[in-house]
């Protein structure tokens, strides 16, 4: 009996897995291992990609494929005329997801909404601390701490923030990835296990899909969601390839083990355009790659010494050499795909003969300076040593001598920060919320002078424009200060602007509705297999 | 023997503080902040970055943190991944399997093909078969095996088709891992053709990681049965008729075997060293990437947790071998 | 007690010096080499090996291109025999257009210097405090031997990545890391030589006849031991050329654009699909020095071990 028993269990299994077969699975050949499924602890987009992307929802969310925001878990919200006080209305009938691990017994409510901001904000608050070492890194970046003064519950449905201060920013924030909405219920059942660090491991969110398993650095598993808010989602399974490898995850691609991957080799997007089992789409990514003058060093206190200097940099070959193609020429401190960005402004034209003669017309003859590269890759700069060769070769046509050097990655992020640093800077930015202001004035601020601001760059009419966009409601009206911001940066050249990377994204030809997010995440909501 | 094997142990601890002093400086020497590292081009405030020393522990005397650190040790505690956040054993726990399969598959895949062609060798010796036999183990030995995986992979997963390209099981497969062995778990599932998968996924990592402990052992043993055969207890069985078979069998590889035991116990090492290229070229879930990646990463805590591990592995199975030895060869127990 | 001299100490036993010893010496040479030359591996890898110094020497002559030069109009160029290669190009191009066959060619420089480097760097080393530790024993002998056994309780290659993670990639710092990875083998080696030659006769002999201890230590014990020495250096000649080749795979050895043959795998990894030529031939020039190496090792080892000798 016993023997018939596991014979019978046994069958299920295989007809419960057959049956799985034919369940539509979508497997994503994602590049790492999440750190943990708490976005909020984190700031790496891998990590965002498996957590808050696909498992949590936020107050207010970006519009697919673009940086607007939309409502959310909250479906609408007002501001007081002062900026200060901001009420969200928030969703009824939201579930939770509904696991082995947690049933929830509740829909969502604006506890829910307390306990996920409480928890960065209030030391005090339970699981501020749950996870050693817990430092809630972009809402400590975004001074989420500074800005907020309280956050209360009005009633079950609403919640109201008071800020410190105006800060027009503030709803693109909260729809960040920290920003996600956890399940109060959930921590508290686990808080009364005794495991809390599971918050971080089984994550519980109402997002389109829920969480099934995770292998480290192997697999992760999700479901659809079967009482998601906005639809339950097309596919039935969500399935995370870790593949660590470029290279390998296009030969999974190619061999159909799985039907979309991220971050092609640059080199191989020539191939993968012209397979025909393959569709290839791309965007520019929401960063800029810049070389940063010290604008209170001499000679680069003079404006028409940078200008000079950009017009020797011949762009075109960086972006052969340096970015093999997937990268286009910026002239903007801002990229294309962000609104505000002023394509009325004309880039320096490469006229090494003119760049020569302005220099000699500024009295700068005989110069050597030092061009720092950066020890590592990043997107906005794939091979920074190289780029700083090839500006080398640029400068040298001009007569200017340059000097390239480098330093430990922490290091260098230090001491190009200084205000008496010698030369010019490569770095580069990539945008957290789509806002003009992270760039602008997080970049280019006289606040950011001695920070961030790695020109050491105070224009005040420029500040001005940029500071008084933050305190406006109306995204026409901020485009346009920002779209003035951008002519004065333009004339005043603190930066040779040099490229915004191309984001590819090769998908088999049976994945349809697949939006790419200028935010550089990756997000399955409202994907679908073609049969 | 108990005697033998207690002043071993005692020998090892003062390497195992040894390793963990070593662990523990090299970490501290690391260049680069892991905190300004995590922080990138966002930067940090000044503030911040000592709340995140403080809650680090990285503000306290070297001496204090180190006594710290050995002290969590004795209590099982290696810290905690300063990405993940996840206490370095469970990491380690989880990860660990995949490197325990693919390092059994790789032993077992040596010594049963690296023993009986050193025996074949010895045994025909000087013949075609000797020198195809070692000149073949010599390339083994030679081999670069990052290398050697790239082209194995090109040619049964690019041309051939034959195997995937990487990772454990195809992800048709899902069970909840039981004992964290692929092959076994997949049989334990029930699933259709899981276990075959997991075999398929696993043969061509364990191979390279195989090459070359199977040349070793194959050199090792072939010498160490040539010593044999002409020891006169040998010849003295051949003369008196014995069949040669039996001889061989018998007398000679038994008494060969007892320093091959000790050259597969070495092999441990460069398995763990193997273990970094291969995981890294198969995408192989297991501490050997996991220890490159926390490099690269400036994950103090883990890269002081998993040399640790490793070294302690190590000097583990170095210990059983030695054991083993004694006790197969008496002439050296004391 | 007389004053003598320890170079007529040493000669009067016969050790150093005088016609009768050269000649000695000279038959220990013929010896070696009839028993080396009996051995056809060992002369056909002192035959690769040979040629592969002679093209690190002759690099720049023999090169078609230089190494580092990128020409646009041939990108992935594949090898001669394949359609679309040239004679241009014989062994085709990298991604970005540069020969390959020079650079296998100026990498055979990177990989001989590393080897040598790394050899002589713990040769020296380990020997030293091999010879200190086994000539004196006591504290320092447990000292230096406890610490050996740390550093070889760590598999060598993770244990070398870690160490040019400290130092910083690039070469020099990989070939540093090697060496001191390695150099454990011949301390240990060093030691129990040196333990076993001490209580000899002719030590005693020349100790009686005054030789200082330093002279005992280097000059009378050390030449006496050099035989596994040899052997060792050798083996470590082609580990080292393996690790340096590894840590430039996982991208902390020499750092491009150099044409050491692990880098240019490590470059070459993202074609792995797409051009097999850049992956195939700096491994295969990789495999072919190591077991070029091994081969003399070989040989070496048969040569200069007595016990195998005369089976």
């Amino acid at each position: 009996m016993k023997m018939k028993l596991t014979f019978a269990a046994a069958l299920m299994a295989a007809t419960a897995m057959s049956s799985a077969a034919a369940a539509k699975t979508l497997v994503y050949c994602s590049e790492g291992s999440p750190e943990g499924f708490d976005p909020a602890l984190y700031t790496a987009g891998t990590t965002f990609d498996a957590s808050s992307k696909a498992v949590y929802n936020r107050l207010v969310q970006f519009e697919p494929g673009t940086t607007n925001t939309v409502p959310g878990l909250a479906e609408s919200w007002e501001v007081s005329d002062d900026g200060l006080e901001i009420t969200f209305h928030l969703r009824e009938g939201v579930q939770f997801h509904s696991t082995n691990f947690f049933t929830p017994t509740r829909e969502f409510n604006a506890d829910d909404v307390l306990f996920s901001f409480n928890r960065q904000l209030q030391e005090d608050a339970p699981f501020h601390d749950y996870v050693s070492g817990a430092s809630w890194e972009y809402f400590n970046a975004m001074s989420m701490p500074d800005l907020i003064e309280s956050i209360e519950k009005v009633d079950d449905m609403t919640v109201k923030f008071t800020l410190t201060r105006p800060e027009a920013p503030f709803i693109a924030n909260l729809a960040m990835d920290f920003a996600s909405i956890m399940s109060k219920e959930y921590a508290d059942q686990l808080a009364e296990a005794g495991n809390e660090g599971n918050l971080n491991q089984q994550p519980i969110g109402t997002g389109p899909f829920q969480f099934v398993a995770y292998q480290p650095d192997a697999v992760i598993r999700y479901q659809a969601h079967e009482n998601y808010w906005n639809g339950r989602q097309p596919i039935d399974d969500l399935v995370f390839s870790i593949t660590t490898e470029a290279s390998v995850r296009q030969q999974k691609l190619l061999a159909g083990e799985c039907h979309i991957m991220p971050y092609p080799n640059p080199a191989d997007v020539e191939s993968l355009e012209e397979n025909s089992d393959i569709t290839l789409m791309q965007q520019e990514g929401l960063n800029v790659g810049y070389l940063a003058y010290n604008t209170q060093q001499e000679p680069f206190d003079q404006k028409e010494v940078r200008k000079a200097l950009n017009m020797a940099i011949n762009k075109e070959a960086i972006i052969e050499a340096v970015f093999q193609g997937s990268g286009q020429i910026a002239k903007n401190p801002i990229p294309p795909t962000m609104w505000s960005y002023n394509d009325a402004v004309e880039d320096d034209p490469y006229d090494p003969d003119a760049a020569r003669e302005m220099l000699e017309e500024a009295g700068v003859t005989d110069l050597s300076m030092r061009v720092w590269a950066m020890p590592v890759q990043r997107p906005y700069n794939p091979n920074a040593r190289r780029m700083a060769e090839l500006i080398q070769e640029d400068f040298s046509n001009v007569g200017v001598d340059v000097e390239i050097v480098s330093y430990e990655w922490g290091e260098y992020l230090e001491r190009s920060k200084e205000e008496d640093r010698d030369g010019a800077v490569l770095l580069g930015w990539t945008g957290d919320n789509g806002d003009p202001d992270n760039f602008l004035a997080v970049l280019l601020g006289c606040d950011a002078v001695g920070g961030a601001n790695r020109a050491q760059w105070c224009n005040e009419e420029f500040n001005d424009l940029v500071q008084e966009a933050k305190t406006l409601q109306s995204q026409e009206e901020r485009a346009e200060l920002y779209e003035q911001a951008q002519v004065i940066f333009k004339e005043e050249a603190p930066w040779a602007t040099i490229a915004h990377s191309t984001v590819f994204m090769p998908m088999r030809n049976e994945v349809e509705g697949y939006k790419m997010d200028p935010l550089g995440g990756h997000a399955f909501e409202g994907v679908d297999l073609a049969e | 023997m108990l005697r033998f094997l207690l002043f071993r142990l005692a020998l090892l601890i003062p390497t195992f503080v040894g390793v963990s002093i070593v662990a523990f400086a090299f970490i501290r020497l690391l260049p680069g902040d892991p905190i300004m590292m995590l922080a990138g081009e966002r930067g940090i405030s000044a503030e911040r970055y000592a709340e995140l020393q403080a809650a680090y522990g990285f503000d306290r005397p070297i001496i204090v943190q180190y006594l710290d650190y050995l002290w969590g040790l004795l209590h099982g505690d290696l810290g905690t991944s300063v990405v993940t956040r996840r206490p370095v054993l469970d990491e380690f726990f989880t990860l660990f399997p995949a490197t325990l399969e693919l390092s059994l598959c790789a032993i077992t895949l040596a010594v049963f093909l690296g023993v009986p062609l050193g025996v074949i060798a010895a045994v025909k010796r000087g013949s075609w078969v000797d020198q195809s036999i070692m000149g073949t183990a010599l390339v083994g030995y030679s081999m670069p095996i990052f290398w050697w995986g790239l082209l194995l992979i090109i040619l049964f997963s690019g041309i051939l088709g034959w195997t995937p390209v990487s990772g454990r099981i195809s992800l048709l497969y899902f069970f909840p891992p039981v004992t964290g062995f692929m092959l076994i778990d997949s049989l334990l599932s029930g699933q259709d053709g899981a276990f075959r998968s997991a075999l398929s996924h696993l043969v061509l990592p364990s191979i390279v990681l195989a090459t070359i402990p199977l040349a070793v052992i194959a050199r090792q043993t072939r010498s160490a049965m040539l010593e044999v055969l002409g020891e006169d207890y040998v010849r003295t069985a051949r003369s008196k008729g014995l069949p040669p078979a039996r001889v061989i069998g018998l007398h000679a590889l038994r008494n060969a075997l007892i320093p091959v035991i000790t050259t597969i116990g070495l092999q441990i090492g460069v398995l763990m060293a193997g273990a970094i290229l291969t995981e890294t070229i198969f995408s192989w879930p297991g501490i050997g990437k996991w220890m490159v990646d926390s490099v690269f990463k400036r994950d103090y805590a883990v890269v002081q947790g998993g040399l640790l591990l490793i070294a302690g592995i190590i000097m583990l199975v170095n210990l059983i071998v030695d054991v083993l030895y004694g006790l197969v060869n008496p002439r050296i127990r004391h | 007690m007389a004053q003598t001299n320890p170079k007529q100490a040493d000669a009067a036993i016969g050790l150093e010096g005088g016609p009768a010893v050269a000649a000695t010496r000279r038959a220990m040479l013929a010896e070696f080499w009839h028993y080396f030359r009996q051995n056809r591996g060992a002369v056909i890898g002192l035959f690769i090996f040979t040629t592969i110094v002679i093209i690190a020497i002759l690099a720049p002559v023999l090169a078609p291109h230089s190494p580092s030069m990128q020409n646009r109009g041939a990108l992935l160029v594949p090898p001669v025999w394949e359609a679309g290669g040239t004679w241009q190009y014989v062994l085709g191009t990298d991604a970005i257009g540069r020969d390959i066959l020079s650079r296998l060619l100026y990498g055979a420089r990177f990989s001989l210097f590393i080897g040598l480097v790394v050899v002589t760097l713990s040769v020296t080393v380990g020997v030293t405090i091999g010879v200190f530790a086994g000539y004196f024993r006591g504290v320092i002998d447990v000292a230096v031997m406890r610490l050996m056994d740390v550093i070889l309780a760590f598999p060598s290659l993770l244990l070398a990545l870690v160490l040019v993670a400290i130092l910083g990639p690039g070469l020099m710092n990989a070939m540093i890391a090697i060496a001191l990875v390695l150099q454990p083998h011949f301390v240990r080696l060093t030691r129990a030589a040196v333990m076993s030659e001490k209580g000899r006769d002719y030590v005693t002999a020349a100790r009686v006849a005054g030789a200082g201890r330093f002279r005992l230590m280097f000059k009378t014990i050390l030449p006496n031991c050099t035989a596994p020495l040899i052997v060792q250096a050798t083996l470590s000649f082609s580990t080292a050329i393996l690790d340096a080749a590894a840590l430039g795979f996982l991208g902390m050895g020499a750092q491009p654009p150099t044409p050491e043959w692990g880098t240019m795998l490590a470059e070459a990894r993202e074609f792995i699909l797409r051009a097999w030529w850049v992956v195939t031939f700096p491994g295969l020039a990789i495999l072919i020095t190591v077991l070029a190496i091994n081969l003399v090792g070989d040989g070496l080892r048969d040569a200069l071990d007595p016990k195998l000798k005369r089976s």
